[in-house]
């Protein structure tokens, strides 16, 4: 089959004595080049009383959806008008797809009005989904205190070797990262002190610096970061994506409770592993600020760890520890809820796990600065 | 004294009584009135988008009705409180569209978690008991595979397998059909007949596949999206061949009145 090299597109449209406008269609009109104007044919129209739109279409090419949606809006314009439309001279495969497409009239209320809605109508609407948001967080918590509280009676229903699982997953196997950032963050610290107490001569502070900071918030609040853009972000993909296989619901209708059977285990797994996990980014983070002692500022090895020792005390610890628990279980918590709470599509748990780690994120911080007034308050 | 005539009615499985569906402000279906008898194959049919998945999401209690109620047998579920509520779901199964089987979970250990909870069987007993589900739909030997492992056909046999875990006495179906090659529906739909004459268990089925609907519904209800509300109400053939409604006519002679 021979291919005519077909010509560009041409639309003319001329308005003969009686009050006819005739469309004319010649050459090749293909989407990849352009839909044939309306305006040309609106312009035409604007200029006098039309009695019948009529189309020629002998010199017309190839032709596919752009000469149809073209033939669409003119019908359109002739309706609103009540011009007469004669199609006959449109090729048959035209005409017919063209039935075709105003076979079915448009559904009255299928398209959703867009109201530009005033700003103070706006503002009452994002209040009101904030309020209903709210509640459903605090219902959310209300509904995992009392499931936790069946599970501290050894009445909740879930499956250990799930727990277990969660506890290798957002536990052991966080190490690798932990170790790193927690280790470069010692020697940033270590580097940081170093500038200012090298101008007095009294660079072992620096073991005093660096312990005491990460023992006392920066281990728990660094690892906290690190576990909520990790399991936080796994938690809200996972319920979610539950949610769109309707395994919840499946849950649901066999009267297991979704909250007693996937979010308390997640609870109970971080709430038991971060204080594990902050004890050893401390660690790390004293291993690195060493690192920058010894090989930088001519320290032995042991003066440093003795100095870090005699710094550290019990108390710095235990309270790094109780802050680190008190993260995982706010990751855990906003992990679920943002899982929980999100829609049935793939967007939306997407959107679920970013909404996981901001939050969780957000409450971390929060919680750092509550526990640093308290903390200081009650003079630890 | 002469004997008045009884007819002995027996309670039928499910009474839909007076029941409004809605979206926030949307009312999706209104006045739904019908009962289910038990042992019937019931079909809830209608065209696309009409309810009838979310009829059913009404009946396994995941939608709370905007009004009216849903008894099983005598008693009201809407009404019923949390726990009796848990108590009577135990005796309903659903098969999900997709299957929904737990994907971090074997096949049997699927089947399993309902029998762990609601049973006192041992560990040795749960796996036999599963492993003979899996076998009634014809998955035996696929005990330990995992959800994604397996066909799409056969995630709903499994999925059928952890609905009659505790030998329920009232099954779901949503859209059982969707998905499946012509021979596997077939199949589920006779496994679905076999199931409710060796069960004797009452089964609801959300689907607008024809060929099902003719082959096993015994009863149905057909939804139209239009006026929002139950248009037609009897045994499927019965509502083709002599239905006054044009609509629903057509919809089961496909097209044709």
């Amino acid at each position: 089959m021979s291919m005519a090299v077909s010509s560009p597109g041409e639309l003319t449209v001329t308005r003969g004595v009686d009050g006819t406008v005739v469309v004319r269609l010649a050459g090749s009109w293909r989407i990849e080049s352009g839909l044939p104007s309306v305006a040309a044919l609106e312009g035409v129209l604007a200029d006098g009383p039309t009695s019948a739109i009529s189309f020629d279409s002998r010199e017309l090419g190839d032709w596919d959806s752009a000469v149809l949606a073209f033939l669409a809006s003119a019908c359109r314009l002739a309706r609103e008008r009540d011009i007469d439309v004669d199609r006959s001279g449109l090729p048959e495969g035209l005409r017919r797809l063209l039935e075709l497409a105003e076979a079915v009239p448009e559904k009255d209320d299928a398209r959703t009005s867009v109201i530009d809605d005033a700003f103070v109508q706006r503002l009452g609407g994002k209040a009101i989904d904030t309020h209903r948001l709210f509640r459903s967080d605090l219902d959310f918590v209300g509904r995992l205190v009392l499931a936790m509280s069946r599970a501290a009676r050894g009445k909740a229903r879930f499956r250990w070797s799930d727990l277990a699982l969660l506890v290798q997953q957002n536990g052991f196997e966080a190490l690798p990262i932990v170790t790193l950032v927690t280790f470069l963050l010692g020697l940033i610290l270590a580097f940081v002190g170093a500038i200012q107490l090298q101008t007095f001569g009294a660079t072992i502070y620096v073991a005093d610096l660096v312990g005491v900071a990460m023992v006392r918030d920066m281990g728990a609040l660094i690892t906290g970061i690190i576990m909520a853009g990790r399991s936080g972000a796994a938690f809200a993909a996972q319920l979610g994506s539950m949610k769109v296989t309707q395994e919840i619901d499946a849950l649901e209708t066999m009267a297991i409770s979704a909250m007693e059977f996937l979010v308390v285990p997640r609870v109970v797994a971080l709430c038991l592993m971060m204080p594990l996990l902050t004890l050893y980014g401390d660690a790390m983070g004293i291993l690195g600020g060493a690192f920058v002692g010894v090989t930088m500022l001519g320290l032995s090895p042991v003066e440093y760890l003795l100095q870090s020792a005699d710094a550290v005390s019990l108390s710095h610890v235990v309270g790094g520890v109780f802050k680190g628990s008190v993260y995982g279980v706010l990751i855990a918590i906003s992990g679920c809820l943002r899982g929980v709470q999100s829609g049935r599509s793939s967007s939306a748990v997407g959107d679920a796990a970013t909404s996981a780690v901001v939050t969780s994120i957000v409450a971390i911080i929060v919680a750092c600065g509550v526990f640093a007034f308290v903390f200081y308050m009650l003079g630890l | 004294m002469e004997a008045r005539a009884v007819v002995a009615e027996s309670t039928p499985a499910i009474t839909v009584r007076n029941l409004t569906m809605a979206y926030g402000d949307f009312t999706l279906q209104r006045d739904l009135d019908f009962t289910i008898e038990a042992g019937d194959i019931f079909v809830i049919m209608g065209g696309s988008g009409c309810g009838k998945s979310t009829l059913l999401r009404h009946l396994i209690g995941l939608n709370e009705p905007a009004r009216g109620e849903i008894l099983y047998g005598t008693e009201s579920f809407t009404k019923a409180a949390p726990e009796r509520r848990s108590e009577m779901l135990r005796r309903i199964g659903v098969l999900y569209q997709s299957g929904a089987l737990w994907s971090s979970m074997t096949l049997a250990e699927n089947v399993a978690l309902p029998l762990g909870e609601f049973t006192e069987l041992d560990q040795s007993e749960i796996a036999e008991v599963a492993a003979l589900k899996l076998a009634l739909v014809g998955l035996a030997g696929f005990e330990d595979y995992y959800p994604a492992d397996i066909s799409g056909g056969m995630q709903k046999r499994a999925g059928l397998a952890r609905a009659m875990a505790l030998d329920p006495d009232i099954l779901f179906f949503d859209e059982p059909g969707a998905g499946l090659d012509p021979i596997s529906a077939r199949l589920l739909d006779d496994l679905i007949i076999e199931l409710r004459d060796s069960l004797g268990a009452t089964i609801v089925i959300v689907t607008h596949e024809l060929a099902s609907i003719f082959a096993i519904g015994t009863n149905s209800v057909f939804l139209d999206a239009e006026s929002r509300t139950m248009i037609a109400h009897g045994p499927p053939v019965e509502l083709r061949d002599q239905s006054q409604n044009e609509r629903v006519r057509r919809f089961l002679r496909r097209g044709e009145s």
